[in-house]
Order: structure tokens, then C-alpha cells, then sequence
């Protein structure tokens, strides 16, 4: 028989993060639907995932309303993939007359006609709007098997219209290598992207998030993978993204992007509502405070 | 807030014109024309918002520029970085490439501090705050609340600058960091002026280094570009081995390092 792990008699309470200001707002645009399924995913997002639904641009508009009366420095569109929300463009036109924007996709959607429209709403905002294109590797034989079958090619084309209509596009890459194993894995990407005819590469690299698919494709979080208040001594809480920012999904306003399908992360139904301390209950803060991590750009 | 406090000034004069300069950067050269344009044009006070060392030869040579043309200067995250003998600048860079020459010209910088530049550094306000015509004036290095946080022009909105005003109880903030100038009045009647810097061009293609002249009684920042020996810059910098790259931005007038944290637009107009 398997042994048990060994749980504390009383976990210590979380430590708190305190609320210091909301210079960003998150819209989980696509909700949890995507046209690809990676295996790393942490909102396990897929084409009939439904967890969070795809947001209206007439749902996004009073929220786009009211972090502009609260000052909201910058806007991001995820999901899931953004481009499967057919009013993106609308609700990108929406807040670019608020603040700057920045869209998180794949790619693989990216047509001609898609990029020269999103080329058309950046040159007409005072804001920047900038693409972030997901990418996990150099080739099909390493992006493929977490991305799927195909993604590689088709992100590649995307990625080429792009840059094509005049986008410099951030490439994110999950960090689903460990550095020792392979240590210039960062300056081959940029190269990599250099001879893509991306002429300015941008690179951005985030950890992964041991929650959702990403918890059955290696390991979940450990209990000891787990804040106190220890973790928080000395420690600056603009660090994280949770002290500034929140998200907007079709079932209300969740403290950050990571936590959308975890207990507890909901804060409330308006922005207002959720401008408070929260506590860093999960395994995923302490992936932020141990990598410093920021889902911004 | 940073340790030091703010200054706040309540001598005559505030009323005539006033400049403001960005980042000298060790750039003595650039400095000293800056100031002498300054002066020509009626300057009664000259401010400048901090960073007096980074990128630049020599950095002991800004000092006394200063202290011959009486600026008011206040710290910068790299002055309160070489204060504190910290490790790194904290320029706030997130991007390896980005740290990797941060950390060249600081460690340059550091170890060409002496103790006592060091403890001049340590003493300058980190905010300074006046009345002018009425208004509020507040300067600060970065942002209001936060030394090393970048202001860029695409990347802030209306209604995020006019907050930070709001809170910081300012009608008129003049702020620096991120070395590209640019102004913005905002929909409630309070102003935006970021002064760019003077060490370094603005990533436009010219050498020549700008900075903000308010004339007197006005609001909004007359945007001024100075041309200065930016080849004997260049060969200072040259004989100082610092990077190459460093030598051929005062050279060209594009940026070709620290580019990974300009927004979309700003990083668009540039040629790297």
C-alpha cells in the first residue's frame, strides 16, 4: 500500500498579499476554449473546455468602463485563444481608447487579413498594442509534443503575418526545460527568431504552473510548495502581480490569470469589488514569489 | 517612498523660466552644453531628476558641472544604487539581455565612485515640490510612487497618469528613467512631462540630447535638443573601453542596448 504524505496538524494561516494599486486588468476573452490543448496548460483550456466562456464585447465594455474611471494603466486579452472571440477586434478598438493592450495568442489563427486589421487599430491608438505570440520550442520535434500535433507550422505562419504587417511580437516561452539541461537555450531563440524574419526579437519567459494539465504532465504542487509568513519578510509585494492587478472572466473578477479554475481565487463581480488583500493560498503563489514571475509583459 | 524624503522649495524665482534635465549619464559633456543652453535662454532654476552615472566615461567629471551651474538635483534609483553600494543598479530591467549591460556600466560606474561622491549621492531629496503659478509642482525620477518604474508614452494611460497626480497630491509631474521625452496634458487639467534624458540621444537617429525648458508662467515643456562634441564623447568613452555598442548609440543617435523594455511603438521608431 502506498504511503500517505504527511500532512501538518494545522497548516499555518496563508500570508496576505496586500492590494496596492490596480494599474492592470487581465480579460479571459476566449475563456477556457482554445483550438489547441497543450499539455502544460494551467487552466487545462481546450476546444470544448467551458469553464469560463467566451466574453461579448458588449460583457468586456463595462469593465473597460470602470478600470477607466479607477485609472487602469494597461489591458491584456487571453484565454484560451483570443482570436476563437470573433468581437476581438471591437473590444481591442474599445480599450485602446482607454489605455494600451496587449493580446496573448498562438498564432495558428493569424491570418493576412487578421494581422493587417490588428495593424489598422495599433496605428490608430496613441497606445501600444502588442502581440504575444506562445511558443515551446525550435523545432516541431520539441514544440509539438506540448503544443500538438501541426501548432509549430502554423504559429510559424502566424508569426510571419505578424511581423509581415509590422508587429514586433514578444515570443512566450513556458519554461518546460530546466536551464542546466540546456543552458543557451535563450540566446539559440533569439537567433532562432532572427531568422524567422523577426528582425527585433522578444523573449519572455515564464515557469510553469503546476496546476491543471500541467499537474497530470509532471507533478502537482508539493504541501511543502506552500507561503508563510516567513516567505513574505523583506519581501516587495509590487513583485506580485496580484498586489496590482486583476481578471476579468464571464464569471466575474479573479485575483490573477494562473488561478481562474482554483477554489477561492473568484473575488468578486465588479472590479471594486476585489480592490483587497488576498491570501497566497496556493501552490502557484509561491511558482511567483520563487521565480518573481509576472504574467506582464 | 525611497529613504531620503522630498525637498520642498518655497524660495523665489519658480515663477521664471525653469529647465529640467533627465539622466546626465556621465555624459559630461552633453551636461555641460545643456547647461550652458539653459542658461542662454533664461533658465532662473535648473533641476535635474537623477541618474548622474551609468553608460558614460569618467563619472566623477559630472559633479562639478552641477555644482558650477547651481542645479538642484535629486536621486535616481542609480544614485541611490551607488549610495548604498548596492550589487546592481536597479534600473528595474527585466530582460537578461537588458541586465547584462546594465550591470557593465554600473560596475564601471561603482568602481570609479569615490566615498565622498558616494555620500553627496546619499543626501539628495528623492522627490522635490513646489508651487508655480498656482500649481503643484512635483518632480520625481521615475514615477510618483515608485523610483525605477518606466513611464513610457504608449504604455500609459490617461486615466493612470492622472491617478498617480491625483495621489501623490500633484497638478504637474516632471519625471525621467526611461530616456525618451514626451508631455502629455490630461483630460483633469494636470500635465505629464517626462524631461528624457541628457546623457544619452533619444533613440531618434540624432545625437544631439534634448531636455525640457518651461517658460515663465507656462505649463507646458518647451522640448529642447542640444548639440554637443558627441565625437569626443565617443572617443572618451572609446579609451575607456566601455562596450562598443554604448560608443556607437552617442555615435548614431539609436539605441542599441536596454532596448527589451520599450513598449511596441517606442521600440518601433527606434532602428534596433
Amino acid at each position: 500500500m502506498p504511503r500517505a504524505v504527511p500532512i501538518p496538524l494545522r497548516a499555518p494561516a496563508a500570508p496576505k498579499v496586500p492590494f496596492l494599486s490596480l494599474d492592470t486588468v487581465w480579460f479571459q476573452v476566449a475563456g477556457t476554449l482554445c483550438n489547441l490543448s497543450c499539455n502544460h496548460c494551467f487552466i487545462s483550456c481546450s476546444p470544448t473546455r467551458h469553464a469560463h466562456e467566451i466574453m461579448a464585447r458588449a460583457e468586456v465594455r463595462p469593465y473597460l468602463d470602470e478600470a477607466a474611471s479607477l485609472g487602469v494603466k494597461d489591458f491584456y486579452f487571453t484565454g484560451g485563444e483570443p482570436f476563437l472571440n470573433r468581437e476581438l477586434p471591437a473590444i481591442l478598438e474599445d480599450a485602446l481608447r482607454i489605455g494600451p493592450a496587449t493580446v496573448l495568442t498562438n498564432a495558428t489563427l493569424i491570418t493576412r487579413a487578421r494581422a493587417e486589421e490588428l495593424a489598422k487599430l495599433a496605428a490608430a491608438s496613441r497606445y501600444s498594442l502588442e502581440a504575444r505570440v506562445s511558443l515551446d520550442g525550435l523545432t516541431p520535434e520539441t514544440n509539438d509534443p506540448i503544443r500538438g500535433e501541426g501548432s509549430f507550422d502554423a504559429t510559424l505562419l502566424g508569426l510571419r503575418e505578424l511581423a509581415r504587417a509590422g508587429f514586433l511580437p514578444i515570443i512566450t516561452a513556458t519554461q518546460t526545460w530546466s536551464d542546466a539541461d540546456d543552458p543557451g537555450l535563450r540566446e539559440r531563440f533569439h537567433g532562432f527568431l532572427s531568422d524567422l524574419g523577426l528582425p527585433r526579437p522578444r523573449l519572455k519567459i515564464l515557469p510553469l504552473f503546476r496546476i491543471g494539465r500541467e499537474a497530470d504532465r509532471t507533478r502537482g504542487y508539493a504541501p511543502t510548495e506552500r507561503l508563510t509568513e516567513q516567505h513574505m519578510r523583506d519581501f516587495d509585494p509590487w513583485t506580485l502581480q496580484c498586489s496590482s492587478s486583476r481578471m476579468v472572466t464571464s464569471r466575474g473578477v479573479y485575483v490573477c490569470p494562473i488561478l481562474i479554475d482554483s477554489p477561492g481565487a473568484r473575488m468578486g463581480a465588479t472590479l471594486r469589488e476585489t480592490l483587497r488583500a488576498f491570501p497566497l493560498a496556493h501552490g502557484a503563489c509561491h511558482t511567483c514569489w520563487a521565480t518573481g514571475a509576472s504574467c506582464r509583459n | 517612498m525611497p529613504a531620503n524624503g522630498d525637498l520642498t522649495l518655497k524660495e523665489p524665482g519658480l515663477e521664471g523660466a525653469l529647465a529640467f534635465l533627465g539622466g546626465p549619464y556621465s555624459n559630461h559633456a552633453a551636461l555641460r552644453a545643456v547647461l550652458e543652453d539653459a542658461r542662454r535662454r533664461g533658465a532662473e532654476r535648473i533641476f535635474c531628476l537623477g541618474d548622474l552615472g551609468g553608460f558614460g566615461p569618467n563619472p566623477g567629471k559630472v559633479y562639478p558641472v552641477l555644482e558650477e551651474f547651481g542645479v538642484v538635483t535629486m536621486a535616481g534609483n542609480y544614485d541611490l544604487a551607488l549610495a548604498k553600494r548596492m550589487a546592481e543598479c536597479g534600473c528595474g530591467y527585466t530582460h537578461p539581455s537588458d541586465n547584462h549591460f546594465a550591470r557593465l556600466s554600473y560596475d564601471y560606474t561603482n568602481r570609479r565612485t569615490t566615498d565622498a561622491e558616494r555620500a553627496w549621492l546619499g543626501r539628495l531629496p528623492a522627490a522635490i515640490r513646489f508651487l508655480r503659478a498656482g500649481r503643484r509642482y512635483l518632480l520625481c525620477h521615475g514615477s510618483p510612487r515608485r523610483t525605477n518604474e518606466f513611464l513610457w508614452e504608449s504604455a500609459s494611460s490617461d486615466g493612470f497618469l492622472a491617478r498617480m497626480a491625483r495621489e501623490a497630491g500633484a497638478d504637474q509631474v516632471l519625471c525621467a528613467h526611461t530616456g525618451i521625452h514626451w508631455q502629455r496634458a490630461l483630460p483633469d487639467g494636470s500635465r505629464l512631462i517626462n524631461v528624457g534624458a541628457v546623457g544619452r540621444p533619444a533613440n531618434d537617429g540624432r545625437t544631439e540630447v534634448w531636455y525640457a525648458l518651461l517658460p515663465p508662467g507656462e505649463h507646458a515643456a518647451e522640448m529642447v535638443a542640444v548639440t554637443y562634441d558627441h565625437q569626443a564623447l565617443a572617443r572618451e568613452m572609446e579609451e575607456e573601453r566601455l562596450p562598443a555598442e554604448f560608443v556607437e548609440t552617442i555615435r548614431t543617435g539609436w539605441w542599441t542596448t536596454c532596448l527589451e523594455i520599450l513598449p511596441a511603438m517606442e521600440r518601433s521608431r527606434g532602428r534596433h
